[in-house]
């Protein structure tokens, strides 16, 4: 009776979350982004407009501004009033609650492989009380993330203690436990190895093709060039370029864009 | 030389005799100390972790304020706490005067900024590592301060202990608000200090002594609580 109970009132949230928070298919679109710290400018001027589905490629070299970027596409940091509109809505609590983000250096609580996923699965107050109860709902969708990110034999380990490359895919896994319908992403594979790499590359690409919107920020060409659907290319905290992946890797229209993707 | 040989014997048979004098200091002792601790807890956790994660005017008046309280002299304490619930004081009324719960009272006003700036410190480091994080995730700020303050428990135990510490060992205030009465507000401390001054040492020194193992019994439990907070998966 009492899991009745639960299961039903599990739908009743559900039901909310889909009324009050159930996307219109995503744009986004920035207008007159600048940020300034202190008096430094570190963004300038950025102008973009997002419509397509797919994973879009945020690159540029080191202090481009890049991560920057994304903090603020994701709320993190505040920008100035209407520059970011989700939908053509200011950027609120809903429109946040629909996005993840995973950091370079992945963010771990100080608990159990599964406790990380299960800390997301229970992140409203609401949902914490309801989800004590280990309903059948709950287990299911912690034992899924955990297989699909390959980490469910090491479930009860502590979360810190696992290799950087582990750490990571946890990391992604948590943010998609989440459901996000647009994942960012700030270098999340800067520092692992190649197997690694690929298996995080993989995830995101049965994330995108799951409808999952991907920002993700890389200094990485390789990288750029096998996930890409579009490119925006950052320089010195302005946006030089945004296009499609193979117009931007074929014919780069931008010296500083030509002078990055050979090297120099 | 030879009175503290024969003290100490007398101190030790008094323990392993389970004096009733004796037990019943102890029991009031950390009744009183105990009681101070989990008032002080209550709200020493949550005032330094609002200070630690909440934005809001004052907060680094505030904290300092905490952070300067740590250093209250006790008999000071004591003696506010006596003038308030003296008889012509505002809480005379209570008749609380000479008796343990105005012995808690005092220790818990003694012990809470200490439990409450601690607090704030160890919060604010690990609130700094999660910060962003939990910011993504879109969380209310109760389930902040509900994690943060469930994975920096063990920390938090060693706070606890300090704020223990504090309390079981402080004789100013208790004396001043209890009056060490004799099986009424008698504590550990109290009784060290008026046996003492009696030359009484037999008493003082079990006392003392029980006073050592208690330190040394709670801070090994802690210890080993922290040993095995790796099965907790807390690294």
């Amino acid at each position: 009776m009492q899991r009745l109970i639960f299961c039903v009132v599990i739908r009743i949230d559900q039901l909310i979350f889909d009324i009050m928070i159930k996307p219109q298919p995503l744009s986004l679109v920035v207008q007159n982004l600048s940020y300034k710290v202190d008096e430094k400018l570190l963004l300038d001027n950025i102008n973009v407009t997002v419509n397509s589905a797919g994973v879009s490629v945020v690159l540029g070299e080191n202090g481009a501004g890049k991560s920057l970027f994304v903090r603020l596409l994701h709320g993190l940091l505040q920008s100035e009033e209407e520059a970011i509109k989700w939908n053509g809505q200011m950027l609120d609590l809903a429109t946040r609650k629909r996005q993840a983000l995973v950091f370079q250096k992945p963010v771990l609580l100080r608990r159990s492989v599964s406790a990380n996923i299960e800390f997301v699965l229970k992140r409203s107050l609401f949902r914490k009380i309801l989800f004590r109860s280990q309903s059948t709902d709950f287990i299911q969708q912690r034992d899924v993330a955990l297989h699909e990110a390959d980490l469910f034999d090491q479930r009860n380990q502590p979360a810190r203690l696992l290799s950087g490359g582990e750490q990571q895919r946890l990391a992604l896994a948590r943010a998609l436990a989440t459901k996000p319908e647009v994942l960012i992403l700030d270098e999340p594979t800067a520092s692992l190895d190649a197997s690694t790499t690929f298996q995080i590359e993989t995830r995101l690409e049965q994330a995108r093709d799951k409808g999952i919107k991907i920002f993700l920020v890389t200094h990485n060409v390789l990288q750029a060039r096998r996930l890409a659907d579009d490119v925006m290319f950052m320089h010195g905290g302005r946006l030089i370029e945004h296009s499609a992946s193979s117009d931007f890797f074929n014919h780069p229209s931008s010296e500083q864009a030509k002078s990055y993707l050979e090297g120099r | 030389m030879q009175d503290f040989s024969t003290a100490f014997s007398l101190a030790f048979s008094l323990i392993f005799n389970a004096d009733a004098d004796l037990i019943e200091i102890i029991g009031l002792s950390l009744s009183v100390s105990f009681s101070a601790l989990f008032f002080a807890v209550l709200v020493g956790f949550p005032l330094g972790t609002v200070t630690a994660v909440v934005r809001f005017p004052g907060r680094q008046v505030l904290a300092v304020i905490l952070n300067a309280l740590m250093g209250l002299p006790p008999v000071v304490v004591g003696l506010l706490v006596y003038l308030s619930i003296s008889r012509a004081g505002p809480l005379g009324w209570l008749n609380l005067l000479y008796s343990p719960t105005a012995m808690i009272i005092a220790q818990s006003i003694l012990i809470t900024p200490i439990i409450s700036a601690l607090t704030r410190q160890i919060i604010e480091d690990l609130h700094k590592e999660y910060d962003e994080q939990l910011r993504s995730f879109c969380m209310p700020v109760l389930c902040v301060i509900i994690a943060l303050i469930w994975d920096a428990r063990y920390s938090l135990l060693t706070v606890v202990l300090a704020g223990f510490g504090r309390a079981i060992a402080e004789v100013g205030a208790v004396i001043v608000v209890g009056g060490n009465i004799d099986h009424l507000t008698r504590v550990m401390t109290t009784a060290i200090a008026l046996e003492t001054s009696k030359g009484d040492l037999t008493l003082a020194l079990a006392l003392g002594i029980i006073l050592l193992v208690l330190a040394l019994s709670i801070n090994a439990a802690a210890y080993i609580l922290r040993s095995n907070s790796y099965r907790s998966a807390y690294i």
